[in-house]
Order: C-alpha cells, then sequence, then structure tokens
C-alpha cells in the first residue's frame, strides 16, 4: 500500500507462552511465539488441530481462565502492554480496538436476542451513541457487511437466517467499533465452500476499505494464500516457519510447511493425496529440540540434539530448521 | 431490450406477500396456551371483581336458609351451614388462593432463580455452599417442613406464605444452576467477552435469558402446587384461619355435612380445578414451544 516508510507496528507479540495446568499435567499450548503486526497487513497462521493458533489468537485478547491458564511473555497493542493488565482495561480493548469473530456461526449468536439488540448492544458498550443514531449505524454495518434488506433483517433472530448470513451478522458486530484490528479464528470452517469464498472477499474488501490489520487463524493453506501477505506456520505450540505467502507457498523451508504443501489435492501429481506420517506431539513438556524431527524426512542425527531457534533464510522470512536448505516441495 | 437478454428479476422485500410470509414465519401461539390463559384470567378477573360479582358478604350469615341446595331463589349455588352465600365465598376465596399462588410463586422463582444464577456463575466453592443448603431443604418432605415452619410461627395467612417462601425456592435454583452451567460453556459467551462486555452484561443480557427458560416452566406448575399446598393446609385448619374464606377450608369445614350438603365441597373444588388446570395447560403449552425452539 504505501511505498515510502515501513507502516506503524500495531501488534508486537514477544515470546509469548501459554501452559494450561491440569490436575494432573500441565499443557503447554504455546511455546516461545514472536511475530509483529503492521497496519494495514493480514497475517495468517496455519496449523493442524491442536497446535495451539486459537489459543494464541484467544489470549492476544485475554480470552483465558485465569485460575487454570499461565500466560508470559509480551504482546504490546501500539505500545501498550495487554499481557496481565486487568480485566476492565481489556475489555475496554476488546471489541473496540481488536475485535475477534469465530469459528462457528451457528453458536456465536445469542438465540434470543434479535439482529439490531446484539449489533447494538456493542454500540452501547463502546461508543456514547443514542437510540436512534446506533440503528442508523446498524443498518449501515449491515449493508457493509452485504445484507440485503437490512431494515427487515433488524427484527430477525439468529435462527431465521443462514449460516453464511450469521456469519455476516458476525462480522458485522466485530466491525462495530472500526476496531484496528480483527482477529479471525477459522472463520470459514463451518460453511459451504461457495459461501466460504464470498465470505473471505468480503473479509479482503472490508480490510482494504476499513484499513484494518487481520490475522485469519486457519487449517486451510487455500483460506490463507487467498487473503494473506504473511503467513505464519505453527507447529506443536511453536513457530516454525513465518515468511511472506507467496515465498512460503513457492520456497518452503521448513519440512512441515512442505508436508502441509504437497498435501493439497492437486499439488503433486499422484492419485494418492499426501498425508504426513506419525500424530502430532502431545504437549506435555515444553520442547527444547525440534518437535517434529520423529515425523520428519530430513531429520538428522543433528536434529536430536539441535536447541531450536528461529534462523533467517531470507529477509522477512524465518525457519526453525536445521536443514532448511534441503526442503523441497516436489521430490 | 432487442437482444433477447431477459431482464433481470427482481423480488423487493416487504410486500404485502412477504409480510404474510413472515407473520407466518412466527411460530403460531398453540391453543392449548389459549386455553390455559382463558381459564387463569376469568379466575383473576373473577378475584380483582369479586365485590360486583358476590351477591352477598362473603362472612354474612343468615341462620334462617342454612345448607339450601343451588339454584336456589336467592343463592345460585346453595348456601353452607351458617346460610352464608356459597357464591360469594367462592369468590372472594379467589382473592386469598391467587395471592398464595403468585404470592409465593413470583417470591420464591425469584429468589431461587437469584441463588441459582450466582452458584451457576461462580461455580466452586460458592456453589457447593448454596447447593448443600438446597440439598439441606430437598431432605425433608416438602409439605412436612412448611407445616412445621407454620406450626412454630402460629397460624395465620402471612405466617403460611413465610413458610412457603421458606420452602420452595430450592427448586428454582437448582434448575436455574444446572441450566446456567450449560449456557455459560455456549460460544456466545466467549464471544460476548471478545467483544468486551462486563460480567454483570454477559450475566444479565446473554446468560439469564437462556437459562431462565425451564424455571419458568416449572413455575406455572409450581403455582398449582402452591394453591394445592394453601388448600391442604387450609383443609388441615393450618394457615387461613376463620372466617376467611378459601377454598381448601372451604371444603374441609364442609365434611360434616358432605351427606347432606354435596355442594359445599363441590363448588371450591370446582375452582380448585378451573384455576390448577389452567396454569398446567400453560405450563405445558410453554414446554412444548420451548422444546419446539430448541429444536429448530
Amino acid at each position: 500500500m504505501s511505498d515510502s516508510a515501513p507502516p506503524e507496528t500495531l501488534l508486537e507479540v514477544r515470546d509469548l507462552r501459554v501452559a494450561f495446568t491440569g490436575r494432573a499435567r500441565t499443557v503447554y499450548a504455546v511455546n516461545g511465539v514472536d511475530f509483529t503486526l503492521a497496519a494495514g497487513e493480514t497475517l495468517g497462521i496455519v496449523g493442524e488441530s491442536g497446535c495451539g493458533k486459537s489459543t494464541m489468537l484467544r489470549t492476544l485478547v485475554g480470552l483465558y481462565e485465569p485460575k487454570t491458564t499461565v500466560c508470559t511473555g509480551s504482546i504490546r497493542y501500539s505500545g501498550t502492554e495487554l499481557l496481565g493488565v486487568n480485566e476492565s482495561s481489556m475489555r475496554r480493548v476488546r471489541g473496540a480496538e481488536i475485535s475477534m469473530i469465530f469459528q462457528d456461526p451457528m453458536s456465536y449468536l445469542n438465540p434470543v436476542l434479535k439482529i439490531s439488540e446484539q449489533i447494538g448492544e456493542t454500540l452501547q458498550r463502546h461508543t456514547s451513541l443514542n437510540r436512534r443514531e446506533r440503528r442508523g449505524r446498524t443498518i449501515e454495518l449491515l449493508r457493509l457487511v452485504g445484507i440485503s434488506a437490512p431494515e427487515h433483517r433488524l427484527k430477525q433472530y439468529p435462527h431465521e437466517l443462514s449460516g453464511g448470513m450469521r456469519q455476516r451478522v458476525i462480522i458485522a458486530i466485530a466491525l462495530a467499533c472500526e476496531p484496528r484490528i480483527l482477529l479471525a479464528d477459522e472463520p470459514t470452517t463451518a460453511l459451504d465452500v461457495s459461501i466460504q469464498d464470498q465470505i473471505l472477499r468480503l473479509l479482503a474488501d472490508l480490510r482494504r476499505r476499513l484499513g484494518m490489520s487481520m490475522v485469519i487463524v486457519s487449517h486451510d493453506l487455500g483460506v490463507i494464500a487467498q487473503t494473506c501477505d504473511r503467513v505464519m506456520v505453527m507447529y506443536g505450540g511453536e513457530l516454525v516457519e513465518l515468511a511472506p505467502v507467496r515465498q512460503l507457498v513457492r520456497t518452503p523451508h521448513h519440512p512441515y510447511t512442505a508436508g502441509l504443501l504437497r498435501s493439497l489435492p492437486g499439488s503433486v501429481p499422484s492419485r494418492y493425496l499426501h498425508a504426513i506420517s506419525g500424530m502430532p506431539p502431545r504437549l506435555h513438556s515444553r520442547p527444547r529440540v525440534c518437535s517434529f524431527r520423529a515425523r520428519c524426512e530430513l531429520a538428522t542425527e543433528a536434529c536430536e540434539s539441535w536447541e531450536t531457534s528461529l534462523l533467517e533464510v531470507e529477509p522477512g522470512h524465518a525457519v526453525r530448521c536445521l536443514n532448511h536448505d534441503r526442503v523441497r516441495i516436489d521430490d | 431490450m432487442s437482444s433477447g437478454v431477459p431482464a433481470p428479476v427482481t423480488v423487493p422485500i416487504g410486500t404485502a406477500e412477504d409480510k404474510l410470509l413472515s407473520r407466518r414465519r412466527r411460530l403460531p401461539v398453540r391453543a392449548p396456551i389459549v386455553v390455559g390463559a382463558v381459564l387463569v384470567t376469568f379466575v383473576v378477573i373473577v378475584a380483582l371483581a369479586a365485590p360486583l360479582i358476590a351477591p352477598y358478604a362473603p362472612n354474612q350469615q343468615d341462620l334462617l336458609h342454612t345448607l339450601e341446595p343451588p339454584l336456589s331463589p336467592s343463592h345460585l349455588l346453595g348456601t353452607d351451614q351458617l346460610g352464608r352465600d356459597e357464591l360469594s365465598r367462592v369468590v372472594w376465596a379467589a382473592r386469598v388462593d391467587l395471592l398464595i399462588a403468585f404470592g409465593v410463586t413470583i417470591v420464591t422463582f425469584s429468589f431461587g432463580t437469584l441463588v441459582g444464577v450466582v452458584a451457576g456463575t461462580f461455580g466452586g466453592i460458592v456453589d457447593a455452599i448454596l447447593m448443600r443448603i438446597v440439598d439441606v431443604f430437598f431432605a425433608f418432605p416438602l409439605v412436612v417442613l412448611v407445616l412445621a415452619i407454620v406450626a412454630i410461627l402460629g397460624n395465620g395467612l402471612i405466617y403460611l406464605l413465610i413458610a412457603m417462601w421458606a420452602v420452595t425456592w430450592v427448586s428454582y435454583a437448582r434448575i436455574v444452576r444446572a441450566e446456567v452451567m450449560i449456557v455459560k460453556h455456549q460460544d456466545y459467551v466467549p464471544a460476548a467477552r471478545a467483544l468486551g462486555y462486563s460480567r454483570w452484561r454477559i450475566m444479565s443480557r446473554h446468560i439469564i435469558p437462556n437459562a431462565i427458560a425451564p424455571a419458568i416452566v416449572y413455575g406455572t406448575i409450581d403455582a398449582v402446587n402452591n394453591v394445592s399446598i394453601g388448600a391442604s393446609l387450609g383443609f388441615l385448619g393450618l394457615g387461613v384461619q376463620d372466617p376467611t374464606a378459601e377454598w381448601g377450608k372451604m371444603i374441609s369445614d364442609s365434611q360434616a355435612f358432605i351427606r347432606t350438603a354435596w355442594w359445599l365441597p363441590v363448588m371450591p373444588g370446582i375452582a380448585i380445578v378451573i384455576f390448577g388446570l389452567g396454569l398446567s395447560i400453560i405450563g405445558d403449552g410453554l414446554a412444548d414451544r420451548l422444546r419446539d425452539k430448541s429444536d429448530a
């Protein structure tokens, strides 16, 4: 977008670690993730189920159970620390500065409130608009997210809307206060493919028009490739690769990323779908050495003892792998 | 025009047909609820308009015309052993019985719901303490406990109310707590947190409205129960005292005359049936509707 100075950094996450303490044992869900998000940028986070994507996203807005969750590190939102601040100042950020949309539009709307009430409530919470202004703004928002006949929709309840429509309403709620960052936790997973495409286009369009930054979590590389500027690949609670989206898709430098790309249908000429063998790691201890080595085709003796760190293979392209120069998509 | 491309068909929203459709789409109020509402409303109107409906004062004796059968010249439903007009007594008794039904139910519903919401929301030690208290109440037979409290406090309508308030809120607390436990793990609760809503707002706007339905249904049935408990205690001579008319007590007082004056127990009995049936039907209808909604 800009051709001069690099855009301002909105969100800066440093060494974020999240662990859940249970009765029997501790689960280390996120293990030292660092990244930054620039104004207007879209960052994608991919990884398989249980790799800590959603946990990390929720931690960004402080949505965790404080009694059983230990979070360390630093989350700075335009210069101010968010991790560990009290609930009431966190509430001023949530919804107003950083908004979030969720995976399943069927269950994230309150079934007993009308659409107008659900959107109006956010405006009531974060703005000083009066009733009439809130109604006007609500209609404007519904139009913004592409809902036809918004005046008509205001009076409806969530069960009267289709899945795609509900996801649009959820997006409208999230955008009500013009947040600077929109966190999207698998926004299209529960929708069928044609609606999925519409919602992704809508998100990309809204981001451009409103100048927001977005973080999109998905396990679908296609979704990420369509919408994001940069991609972060997570495995076992760790960031394993971070790169601009084209670079990551063309020349991945982590064997896990390469495996994910190979397992996309049609990416390699073969009758069978490629699969990464083995199981994702259990997160009962903090990884010291590479947690992917058990499933890795490129693993060597050296991997057993290498205490991992992010290596910068190209400017803006970091990877957590010793053998990054041997990684190929097609072999 | 000439190219043969058909003009795009636009379907306007807000036409007459559309309005008709949207009206249709609302859940129809089922007939049972209407029937129940009519019965209950009838009793409520009778209670409110008692001075207008009752031909005599409820306690006015006429010892020259005792035990007259129904349809006698000046007493539509006959008279009792003291010559009091049965119709007037049944009508005036509606006030007392409605007071028991609604006066008890509203208070216990509110208090029990509050306890249930607090227990369900906070969980942990708060929940444990509140629910153990509830368990203690459940360990006693309900009517016996009410009896014991009335026996300690003394006879009278207000003591009857106090005893029932003290005992019957526990069911609401248990129902609401269980429901809150379910609702607070629904996805829209963390979604509300993600929008920066306060705990209080989430509780009052997002959790309670979704958790309260079963308690409302139970409330309609509980109101019937309360009438029957009130009537039972009246029958036992506790609670409402002479000469106040109350349906249960009227039945109790007529025991000695059942063989000669069947109308004395039957008339207040019919009144209890009308009111109880009305409330039960409403409760049943509400339960059906709520089930439909959750299926949708």
